[in-house]
């Protein structure tokens, strides 16, 4: 560390052959993922430290709906490559459509949302374009002295911050988490320009075949979208005692969340897990309820603006990371709570009425 | 059936230490333990040898100590394990893993038969990058299905799996020719219980060593420096201060909690007019 990285000449000449940074748009059935414009969003701003554009590319049975919106996040362009084939998300026609544009237009930087799809996805292609992946990283910034793209990920489930660069090898990719970073649209957003690609693959040419496709009943949540958020953990004790926590959210005009605990426990679907195998949230409010505040949970909140824990344990780890700590039985406190905050909304709204 | 399930031995996750030199993680002198997802993809692939005979070959890459973690493979029911260890690995990032990995795994084919179906846990504890796997599925260029939850059905005449895996919006099941990758999840099967013959076997295992010296490697895409990634700074994280506590009996800390939300419950006053 500290030391300086050698550069032959044709190193330096393959580098500055890459230009501009790419977002991709990840989609479902035509609709995109709010990661992509978090990611938009991102760019512009590295974008703007490297005097460089915001590309954004997207593969999909029919994606050019989407452009209103890329362009509106910031991007300058869209690639676009529209096939049947690509109806549904497979790892390999995606990689290799996906690597052949960036042999083609080579981005200096590439950022892919670190969901299901973006994992799977971008292991495979920095694999084919044999070059360095960092995933699931919090920040990233332009290096003022290099140029190079700083990506700062935690490792050992949090208890390690590691900031990663890619000195040699282009693009710089890097994978990051929903609800990261915000998603913030352009004041006066302009018409970008779209590029559209072709694909050879046939449906014959791709062995992976998709038979059957289940929405889980309880869908996909994205807490990185409220402000508020209400948890509760194992010490909830029942899945019926969970209906607080998700009447105070709905009071607050938040959601509500679990633990791993709470989840295994079956007060709450994984897919409101907060933590390192859950989602991360930056939320502007975070209750915690009978949560003990494990390094996994930490990972996932302790960003957020304010934490409120309820905890019936002085010392329950949640505390350290809390702007108000209350040594309360959560079970009694919160319906408490609940009352005061209903009693405080009548008189608010008998007031302006 | 032939299964090859690449595991990796972790650290205990509250004991590491840091090479601020380097920037790496000091594994010597840390309790190891197997990647719990591994223990499930080994417990698939035994699974599928008591069902369909064959055997089921483990390797890891690391150094001479991680055999720790290949023994739990054997106790778990695995016919054979290997170790690739090599100086020029150290400081592998995930591309020059996958490459190694991809060399030991040709060499395994070549010693051990074709495998039908690779396996590895969805991501390790310690990195949570979940590319490795991917890597070798692209090196090797066989389909690859991560998040896997169920292996349906496996077909060795028609050379086929069909296969459910996780979504970002629930599951779907997929069909691939073997070879295939997958990549697993916990949720994919329960562990079971050790016999008492596998147990014995482990404590007296000998683990077959691949090196630089029977396995074909360039090292020009080995080891921290033929990486194309590198840890510039490796801190932990900042800590935040405990706040304030609340004080008083629950009345009065009900009142004081009330005060605290009202910007928020104002907000949302707000927007219910609005709309
Ligand atoms: C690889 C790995 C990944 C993980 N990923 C995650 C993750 O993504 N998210 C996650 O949350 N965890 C994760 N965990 C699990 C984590 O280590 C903890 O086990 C978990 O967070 C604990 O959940 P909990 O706080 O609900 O339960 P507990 O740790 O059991 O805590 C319960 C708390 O409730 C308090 N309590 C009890 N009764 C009451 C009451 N009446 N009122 C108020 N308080 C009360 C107790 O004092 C205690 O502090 C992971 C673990 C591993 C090993």
């Amino acid at each position: 560390m500290g030391k300086t990285i050698d550069f032959t000449e044709k190193e330096l000449d393959e580098i500055s052959s890459y230009k501009n940074i790419w977002v991709f748009i990840e989609q479902t059935g035509g609709v995109a993922h709010p990661v992509s414009f978090e990611l938009l969003t991102k760019a512009r701003e590295l974008a703007k430290q490297l005097d460089c554009q915001v590309g954004s590319v997207a593969i999909g049975r029919s994606v050019s709906h989407l452009a209103d919106d890329v362009f509106r996040f910031g991007a300058d362009k869209f690639y676009i490559v529209e096939d049947e084939i690509f109806k549904d998300y497979r790892t390999e026609p995606f990689r290799d459509t996906l690597s052949d544009l960036v042999r083609k237009f080579k981005p200096e930087i590439f950022l892919i949302g670190a969901t299901t799809q973006g994992r799977d996805l971008s292991g495979t292609v920095a694999t084919e374009l044999k070059t360095g992946l960092t995933a699931d990283t919090t920040k990233q910034e332009i290096d003022p002295e290099t140029g190079m793209l700083l990506m700062t990920r935690p490792t050992f489930g949090g208890s390690l911050m590691a900031t990663i660069i890619c000195p040699k090898h282009r693009p710089q990719m890097s994978t990051v988490r929903p609800g990261v970073f915000k998603a913030i649209p352009v004041e006066h957003p302009e018409k970008g320009e779209i590029i559209r690609g072709k694909t050879d693959l046939t449906e014959d040419k791709i062995v992976k075949k998709i038979l059957k496709k289940v929405v889980s009943s309880e869908g996909n949540i994205n807490l990185g979208f409220y402000d508020v958020i209400v948890a509760g953990g194992k010490g909830m004790g029942s899945k019926d005692h969970f209906n607080m926590i998700k009447e105070l959210a709905e009071l607050l005009g938040g959601t509500w969340a679990g633990s791993r605990k709470a989840v295994e426990s079956g007060y709450a679907p994984q897919s409101r897990q907060v933590g390192q195998t859950g989602q991360t949230v930056h939320a502007k409010l975070y209750i915690a309820c009978g949560i003990s505040g494990a390094i996994q949970h930490l990972v996932g909140m302790q960003t957020s603006a304010v934490i409120i824990s309820v905890n019936t344990d002085q010392n329950a780890p949640i505390f350290d990371v809390s702007t108000y700590c209350i040594v309360e039985d959560a079970i009694r406190f919160i319906p408490k709570l609940i009352g005061e905050l209903k009693k405080q909304k009548l008189t608010a709204v008998s007031y302006e009425h | 059936m032939h299964a090859l399930v690449f595991i990796k031995q972790v650290p205990d996750a509250s004991q590491v230490r840091v090479n601020y030199e380097t920037g790496t993680i000091i594994r010597e002198g840390v309790p190891a333990i197997l990647n719990p997802f591994e223990a499930h993809a080994v417990e698939e692939a035994v699974r599928l040898r008591s069902k369909y005979g064959g055997k089921v070959t483990v390797l890891t890459m690391g150094p001479p100590q991680a055999t720790e973690a290949l023994k739990e493979c054997l106790s778990r029911g695995a016919d054979k394990a290997y170790l690739l260890s090599n100086r020029i690995f150290a400081g592998s990032d995930t591309l020059a893993t996958s490459y190694a990995l991809f060399e030991g795994a040709k060499k395994i084919i070549e010693l051990e038969g074709e495998v039908d179906l690779f396996f590895a846990g969805k991501q390790a504890i310690d990195g949570d990058t979940a590319q490795t796997g991917p890597g070798i599925a692209t090196r090797f260029d066989i389909p690859l299905v991560t998040y896997l939850i169920k292996l349906d059905e496996v077909d060795f005449e028609e050379k086929r799996a069909v296969a459910t895996r996780l979504t970002e919006f629930g599951q779907e099941t997929l069909q691939v020719p073997l070879p295939a990758f997958f990549t697993v999840e916990e949720t994919l099967n329960e562990l079971s219980h050790s016999p008492l013959p596998w147990l014995i076997k482990a404590a007296r295992a000998k683990f077959e060593k691949l090196s630089g010296e029977n396995v074909k490697l360039d090292s020009e895409q080995c080891g921290l420096k033929h990486s194309p990634t590198r840890v510039k700074k490796a801190f932990t994280p900042e800590k935040r201060q405990r706040g304030e506590t609340l004080t008083g009996s629950t009345e009065e800390l009900v009142f004081k909690t009330s005060d605290i939300l009202m910007p928020f419950l104002k907000k949302d006053l707000q927007h219910g007019q609005n709309d």
